[in-house]
């Protein structure tokens, strides 16, 4: 019964990754077209300054947003969780909903919430916080608010489970043991969770990896990260192959680093 | 104390998420077609070039048959999918299990790039039944999650039940089994529903050019032309968005569906 329903995930999700690896290595045809000959140059075009550069870029904005959302989202997903489950479900709607927004919505509201002729500046020059308007968009603050949007949502979608499955009884002993609401949180609801935080990170890290669109709305073509670079390739310089190449390149990481996760959590399931 | 720092924390978050919404739901209502601060004149002509204008109207109806068909796709794969690996725990299940998350964890481009390729090959690149069944297997991983939830809360025991009574597996699934798991099938599909709507890279890349989806309208005018009306069709999708994730937590156990035990 499941026969139909796994073929149709084989066929229309494996086989285009079969192709995309076929044509990662064959020639690249002026027009879009490639020819099935075996041609290595385009994974040797790894090997050049420029995209060294992208790919050290790429690797430092998404750590930096997995180090962010992680930062924020953690705690905020661990007061959640400590809610009333009405106060939970409007929260969690939020969430959804801000989850669900296209990264085309998100690019457009925060380049004007960071303009300078309409955006947030003014509000503080106007409370005197500030002497004049500025432009923080497009530019490196306004990728970093961008994807920090686009992973917070993300993040607590995936800290969820686990933070609700934690006895709630274990930070309450360390109350009762006379630690503050604070050192609790720290010494033991933080290494409880450890093995679900470095997940999260990692999760965190492959799908900020991927992000196309807010590095090209709201950063500067020196922000363009590896997922920009192929979508150019492949639509604007009619690359298929090169393209091909650089998404068999970032599929590789991605899948090494779920792979770890992966370890990780059925370790941390492993041992109480 | 820790009331206060929870409470400021919890505010300073939502500031964030609900600033750039504002902003927008403040660029829709603007008379004037650019925004400067402080706003003028409020009106609603923004919403009413988006409900008239045959440039808005097309995206708008190509986005809902997309997300409408593909979300129904993404169930009808999930639905066998997911009762076969509750019902038969088979060595390979977790393999199944495994593929149809896949094109969740991966960066989008990357399964953006391999339904290009896909098409391309095919001779498929640019009809919209293309764009549907790249979302429909795209998005099957949320009827998928939500469903096994569903089975897993079910067990064993009432399939047993039926089956001693007398039952067939046929009648098995029709009278017992799908209607306790009816909830979680409208909930994954208004999964699919909503990110199917918002979906950009995929739409873009396996039709971009002929199916003109909103994501793909409103990446354009940004580009080629601001316009406002971005703004009122960016309110409209999180009042969507807002409604659907409403409904289903009005219909089914929201904190559950999300994982809580």
């Amino acid at each position: 019964m499941a026969f139909g329903p796994g073929l149709m995930l084989a066929v229309f999700f494996l086989v285009p990754f079969g192709i995309m690896l076929l044509v990662s290595v064959a020639e690249a045809v002026k027009g879009g077209a490639y020819n099935l000959v075996f041609d290595g140059s385009h994974y040797a075009r790894f090997f050049t300054p420029f995209f060294g550069r992208v790919l050290a870029f790429s690797i430092l904005i998404a750590l930096l947003t997995a180090c962010i959302c992680i930062t924020v989202g953690f705690p905020f997903t661990y007061a959640l969780t400590r809610f009333g489950h009405r106060t939970q479900v409007v929260w969690l709607v939020f969430i959804l909903a801000v989850l669900s927004l296209s990264e085309v919505i998100i690019g457009f509201s925060w380049s004007i919430l960071l303009s300078r002729t309409a955006g947030i500046s003014n509000l503080l020059v106007w409370l005197g916080l500030m002497s004049e308007p500025v432009a923080w968009y497009p530019g490196l603050v306004a990728l970093l608010c961008g994807l920090t949007y686009l992973g917070l949502p993300y993040t607590v979608l995936i800290l969820y489970p686990p933070l609700s499955r934690l006895d709630p009884e274990l930070p309450e002993a360390a109350r009762m043991l006379g630690a503050s609401p604070l050192r609790s949180f720290f010494t033991v609801v933080v290494p409880a969770m450890r093995p679900a935080i470095v997940a999260t990170v990692i999760m965190l890290f492959v799908f900020t990896l991927g992000a196309y669109l807010l590095p090209q709305v709201l950063g500067r073509p020196q922000h363009w990260t590896l997922s920009v670079l192929i979508t150019d390739q492949a639509i604007f310089q009619s690359n298929l192959p090169f393209a091909a190449a650089m998404a068999i390149f970032l599929m590789v990481v991605s899948l090494a680093l779920v792979v770890v996760t992966s370890r990780l959590n059925r370790r941390a399931m492993g041992s109480p | 104390m820790n009331r206060l720092v929870t409470n400021l924390g919890m505010g300073l978050v939502f500031s964030f998420l609900i600033a750039p919404l504002m902003v927008v739901g403040g660029v829709s209502l603007n008379a004037q077609k650019r925004l400067l601060f402080p706003p003028e004149g409020l009106s609603l002509r923004w919403y009413d070039e988006l409900f008239t204008d045959l440039a808005w109207l097309v995206p708008v109806k190509n986005s809902l048959v997309i997300a409408a068909c593909s979300a129904l796709l993404a169930l009808l794969i999930a639905l066998p999918l997911a009762y076969f690996l509750w019902r038969y725990r088979v060595f390979y299940a977790k393999a199944l299990f495994t593929l149809g998350i896949a094109p969740f964890v991966l960066p989008p481009v990357i399964t953006a790039l391999g339904f290009l390729i896909f098409w391309v090959t095919l001779g498929f690149y640019g009809h919209m039944s293309a764009v549907v069944i790249s979302h429909g297997i795209f998005f099957v991983t949320l009827p998928l999650v939500t469903l096994s939830l569903g089975f897993e809360s079910m067990g064993d025991d009432i399939v047993e039940a039926a089956r001693s009574m007398g039952a067939d597996e046929g009648m098995v699934f029709r009278s017992v089994v799908l209607p306790l798991v009816r909830p979680y099938m409208i909930s994954g599909y208004a999964f699919a529903f909503v990110l199917s709507l918002n979906e950009y890279i995929i739409a873009y890349m396996v039709a971009g050019f002929t199916v003109e989806t909103l994501p793909i309208k409103i990446f354009n005018s940004l580009r080629y032309g601001y316009t406002p009306v971005m703004a009122s069709v960016a309110v409209m999708f999180v009042l969507l968005a807002v409604g659907v994730f409403a409904l289903v937590a009005r219909f089914g156990d929201l904190p559950k569906l999300l994982g809580k035990v």
